[in-house]
C-alpha cells in the first residue's frame, strides 16, 4: 500500500521536490552575495534583492495553502470524481487502511517539503533579519520555525478532509483555501495571545516616546508608540498612573486645553510642523502626563519565541489529526 | 453450501427513492450467472451491495457466506469489474499489474502477466488511452489475478463492438473453465447472457423478478397460442406471466411446473429473450409482483 | 504436444435447437460423415469455450450425452475421445451418392430452382418417403 500511495504521488512529489531545488540554487546563488553586500553596507542592497525577499517571504506565508489545495484535496477527491475508487475499495486494502497510508505519506512528505522550504528560506534570510527583523512580531512568526510545517500539515488534512466531503476537486480547493485562511487568522489573533499570560512592563515617559491623541467613544485617548523591545512580541501599550488608571478627560483638558477640543494627534519631540505657540502648548501638555503618568506595555518575551512555536505547531497537528481520524471514519461509510 | 450471493429481504433507498425492495436470492456457486433488466432497474445497486461499496437500508446480504467487504480476506475472495471499467489513466499496464500486487496478498503476477501478453497489450501503454476493449480485459486481468471465488462484473460488454464483445466473452468463459470461478454478470442485452449464463435473474426496480437455473426456467415456461375465445377459464395452477390479444388469437405465458398437454392450445417454447420480456412487460404492467424463485440448485 | 483440431464447432443462435444440442448433433455428423474415427480426441472444453463463448457447462453436458450414447469416453487429466462411430460401412458409397447429389442438384439450379425451392423439394420428397417407409 506505501508503494502505491508513493507511485499515485509520484508527480507531485517530483513537481514539489523540483520546485524546492529551484528555490534551494537560487538561495545558494544569491545568499552569500547578499550577506556581503549587506555586511558591507546595507543601502546598498538593490531593489532586485529586495523583491527577492519579498517574494520568498510571500512564498513562505502561501506554501503551506498550496499543500493543502494542491496535494490535500484532490488526494480522494479525484478517486471519487474519476471512479476509480470502485476499482481500489474492491481490491485488497480495507478503506481505512487505504487512507490512512495515503494520509501518512503524502501529509508527511508535502509537509516537510514545505517546512525545508522555510528553514531554507530562514538561512537565506538570517543575516539581515537578525538585526532588521523581529521573528516573533505578527508578520513573521507564521514564516520561519517549525510552524510552518504544522500549516502545511493541517492544510493538507483540510484538503483531503473537504475533498472526500466534497466528492469534488475543484470546490474542495476553494473551500481548503478559504478555511486554511481563516483557520490561521482565527489562531493568530485569538488564540496566539493566550498562550502564555503575557507580561507588563511600565516605562518612563519621555521626550522619546512618541505619543499622541485618539478620539473614542469613551472620549478622548491618550495612545503612545510601541516600546523597542528587541525579538519581543508587543501585544499592546497603554498610558497609566500609578493606579493604573487612563488619563481622564477632566485631567486632559486642565492640562492639554488647546488638544482636547479638536481630538488631535501630535507628535511631540520629533520636530513635527506646527505653529510655534501650538509646539509650545504641546511641550507642556507633554510634561503634564508625563509627570503623572508613565507607559505600560504588554508583551510576551522574547525567550518565549520557541514555545510560542511549539504550541502553535502542536495545534495545528492536533487539528490535522483529528482531521484525519474524522476522515478515516468517514471513509468507511457508503460512497455511490 | 455456502450460496455465491445470498440475500433476504434486501431494500436499498436512496431518500426517498427505493432502488431495491424485499430482494430473496440464493445464488449458486458454480454457476455464470446472468442478472438482467432494463437501465437503471436496480442491477448496479445491488452488486454494489455485494461488493460493499454500498450498505442496505434493510435486510442483508452474504457474499459467499461473509458480509462484503469485511476485511481483506473477503476482498481477496471477491473480483469486480466495475461499469465503464475504472482504471486510473496516467498510469500503465504494467503499472496496473503491479497495483495488484500492492494491495492483493493472494495476487498471482505470472498469471497476470501471461494473460496481458496472450491478450497483445503494451505493457507501457497508459490505461487512458487504451481502447474499450483492452480496458475490459485490462479490467478483467485485474479482477481474476486475484485468485477470487467469485467474479462480479457489472455491465462489462455495454459499451463494446460487437467483435471486442465478443472476445471479452470468450476470455471471461476461458477463466470460467480454468479457475473454476463463480461469475455474476449484469447486462441490458438478453442475447450475450444466452450463450454464457446458466442462472438468471431478472431485476426489475425495486424487487427481482425471477430467478433460477436457466435450464429449469426455460422448462417450466410455456407459450400457448389458442383462436380468441372469451370468456377463457384456465387451470388456477397456471401462472400468467403475460397475455395478448390480437383480434383472432390469443397467446398467453405461463408458468407451469409440468409440461402442458391441453389441446386447447398449441404449447411452444420459450426462448430466453422471451422470458425476460415477459417478466420485464409485466413488472412494467402492474407494480409490485411476487417474484418467482425457481429450483434453487444445490 | 501438437495435436491437430479435429473437429471445429459452430453454434447457430437463431436456430431455435439448444446450444447442447448443436455440439452432440455436430458430433454425431462428424461421426456419420467418417470425419471422426475411434480414437480421436475431441476439443477440450477450454477450447471448445474459447471460441464459441459458450457456457462451460455447455460443451460437459454435450460430452455427457455422446458419452451416454457410448460414442466417446472421458480419459480423466486428458480429454474426451471418439470410441465408435456411427458411419456403418455405408461410408463407401458416400462417394458416389455424393456425385449423384451433385449432378441433381445442377440440373435443379437449370431448370431455374432457387435455394429455398430444392431445399423444400429436398425436405418434402424425404419426409414423405420416410412415412411410406413406416407405413
Amino acid at each position: 500500500m506505501i508503494r502505491l500511495a508513493w507511485r499515485q504521488f509520484r508527480t507531485e512529489a517530483m513537481t514539489g521536490i523540483g520546485a524546492l531545488v529551484v528555490v534551494a540554487v537560487v538561495l545558494a546563488v544569491t545568499g552569500p552575495h547578499i550577506v556581503d553586500v549587506y555586511r558591507a553596507s546595507p543601502s546598498q542592497l538593490t531593489s532586485t534583492d529586495h523583491g527577492l525577499q519579498i517574494a520568498l517571504m510571500a512564498a513562505l506565508l502561501v506554501v503551506p495553502a498550496l499543500v493543502g489545495i494542491f496535494f490535500g484535496a484532490p488526494l480522494i477527491a479525484r478517486e471519487l470524481e474519476s471512479g476509480t475508487f470502485r476499482l481500489i475499495f474492491t481490491q485488497g486494502v480495507t478503506r481505512a487502511r487505504w487512507l490512512l497510508v495515503k494520509l501518512a505519506l503524502v501529509g508527511l512528505a508535502s509537509s516537510v517539503l514545505a517546512g525545508g522550504l522555510s528553514l531554507m528560506v530562514a538561512w537565506w534570510a538570517n543575516p539581515i533579519n537578525i538585526e532588521n527583523a523581529n521573528r516573533f512580531s505578527l508578520a513573521l512568526f507564521g514564516m520561519f520555525g517549525i510552524v510552518p510545517f504544522g500549516y502545511a500539515l493541517f492544510a493538507f488534512a483540510l484538503g483531503a478532509s473537504t475533498g472526500l466531503l466534497s466528492r469534488r476537486t475543484l470546490p474542495a480547493m476553494a473551500t481548503t483555501l478559504v478555511g486554511y485562511v481563516a483557520a490561521r487568522l482565527a489562531v493568530t489573533f485569538w488564540v496566539r495571545p493566550h498562550f502564555a499570560a503575557p507580561l507588563t512592563n511600565s516605562f518612563a515617559l519621555t521626550a522619546n516616546s512618541q505619543f499622541g491623541f485618539q478620539g473614542s467613544p469613551s472620549g478622548l485617548q491618550v495612545v503612545v508608540q510601541n516600546p523597542s523591545i528587541p525579538n519581543a512580541w508587543v501585544l499592546s501599550t497603554a498610558v497609566a498612573d500609578r493606579a493604573g488608571h487612563a488619563p481622564t478627560t477632566a485631567f486632559l483638558s486642565k492640562a492639554c486645553p488647546g488638544v482636547v477640543g479638536g481630538a488631535q494627534r501630535a507628535s511631540v519631540g520629533k520636530g513635527a510642523v506646527g505653529k510655534g505657540a501650538f509646539l509650545g502648548q504641546m511641550q507642556q501638555c507633554f510634561t503634564a502626563i508625563a509627570a503623572k503618568f508613565h507607559g505600560v506595555v504588554t508583551y510576551q518575551p522574547a525567550s518565549r519565541y520557541w514555545s510560542f512555536q511549539s504550541y502553535e505547531t502542536a495545534l495545528f497537528v492536533a487539528l490535522a489529526l483529528v482531521l484525519a481520524g474524522l476522515s478515516v471514519w468517514w471513509v468507511r461509510k457508503q460512497l455511490t | 453450501m455456502t450460496a455465491a450471493i445470498e440475500t433476504a429481504g434486501l431494500t436499498k433507498r436512496y431518500g426517498r427513492r427505493v432502488a431495491l425492495s424485499e430482494c430473496t436470492l440464493s445464488i449458486p456457486t458454480g454457476k455464470v450467472v446472468g442478472l438482467v433488466g432494463p437501465n437503471g432497474a436496480g442491477k448496479t445497486t445491488l452488486l454494489h451491495l455485494a461488493v460493499g461499496l454500498l450498505e442496505p437500508s434493510a435486510g442483508s446480504v452474504k457474499v459467499l457466506g461473509h458480509t462484503p467487504a469485511e476485511g481483506p480476506e473477503q476482498l481477496g475472495r471477491v473480483g469486480f469489474v466495475a461499469q465503464n471499467t475504472p482504471l486510473y489513466a496516467a498510469m500503465s499496464v504494467t503499472d496496473h499489474l503491479r497495483l495488484g500486487g500492492w494491495v492483493n496478498p493472494t495476487w498471482d503476477m505470472a498469471l497476470a502477466e501471461q494473460r496481458i501478453q496472450h491478450l497483445g497489450l503494451d505493457p507501457h501503454q497508459k490505461a487512458g488511452t487504451l481502447s474499450g476493449g483492452q480496458r475490459a480485459q485490462l479490467a478483467l486481468t485485474l479482477g481474476i489475478a486475484k485468485r477470487p471465488e467469485l467474479l462480479i462484473l457489472d455491465e462489462p460488454v455495454a459499451s463494446l463492438d460487437p467483435l471486442a464483445r465478443r472476445e471479452f466473452l470468450r476470455a471471461l468463459m476461458a477463466i470460467a473453465v480454468e479457475h473454476g470461478v463463480s461469475i455474476v454478470l449484469s447486462s441490458h442485452l438478453v442475447a450475450d447472457l444466452e450463450r454464457v449464463c446458466d442462472y438468471l435473474v431478472v431485476l426489475v426496480a425495486p424487487r427481482v423478478q425471477v430467478a433460477g437455473d436457466i435450464e429449469t426456467l426455460l422448462a417450466i415456461h410455456h407459450r400457448l397460442s389458442a383462436p380468441r375465445r372469451d370468456g377463457l377459464r384456465l387451470p388456477r395452477d397456471w401462472e400468467v406471466i403475460e397475455k395478448s390479444d390480437t383480434e383472432r388469437q390469443s397467446t398467453l405465458i405461463v408458468r407451469h411446473d409440468e409440461p402442458i398437454h391441453d389441446p386447447a392450445w398449441t404449447v411452444e417454447q420459450l426462448d430466453l429473450e422471451d422470458l425476460v420480456l415477459a417478466y420485464m412487460s409485466r413488472a412494467a404492467g402492474s407494480g409490485a409482483q411476487t417474484p418467482t424463485l425457481v429450483g434453487a440448485a444445490r | 504436444m501438437n495435436r491437430g483440431i479435429v473437429i471445429e464447432f459452430h453454434l447457430d443462435a437463431r436456430s431455435g435447437v439448444s446450444p447442447y444440442q448443436q455440439i452432440v448433433r455436430q458430433v454425431r455428423r462428424a461421426l456419420r460423415l467418417g470425419l471422426l474415427h475411434e480414437g480421436d480426441q475431441l476439443p477440450t472444453v477450454k477450447e471448445v469455450v474459447e471460441r464459441l463463448a459458450i457456457n462451460p457447462n455447455t460443451v460437459l453436458k454435450a460430452y455427457k450425452e455422446l458419452e451416454h450414447a457410448g460414442l466417446v469416453s472421458p480419459r480423466p487429466g486428458i480429454g474426451t475421445f471418439v470410441t465408435a462411430t456411427l458411419s456403418d460401412g455405408s461410408l463407401a458409397a458416400h462417394g458416389p451418392l455424393r456425385q449423384e447429389l451433385l449432378r441433381w442438384l445442377a440440373k435443379a439450379r437449370c431448370a431455374g430452382l432457387d435455394d429455398e425451392s430444392i431445399e423444400a423439394l429436398l425436405q418434402d420428397t424425404f419426409r414423405s418417403s420416410a412415412e411410406e417407409g413406416v407405413a
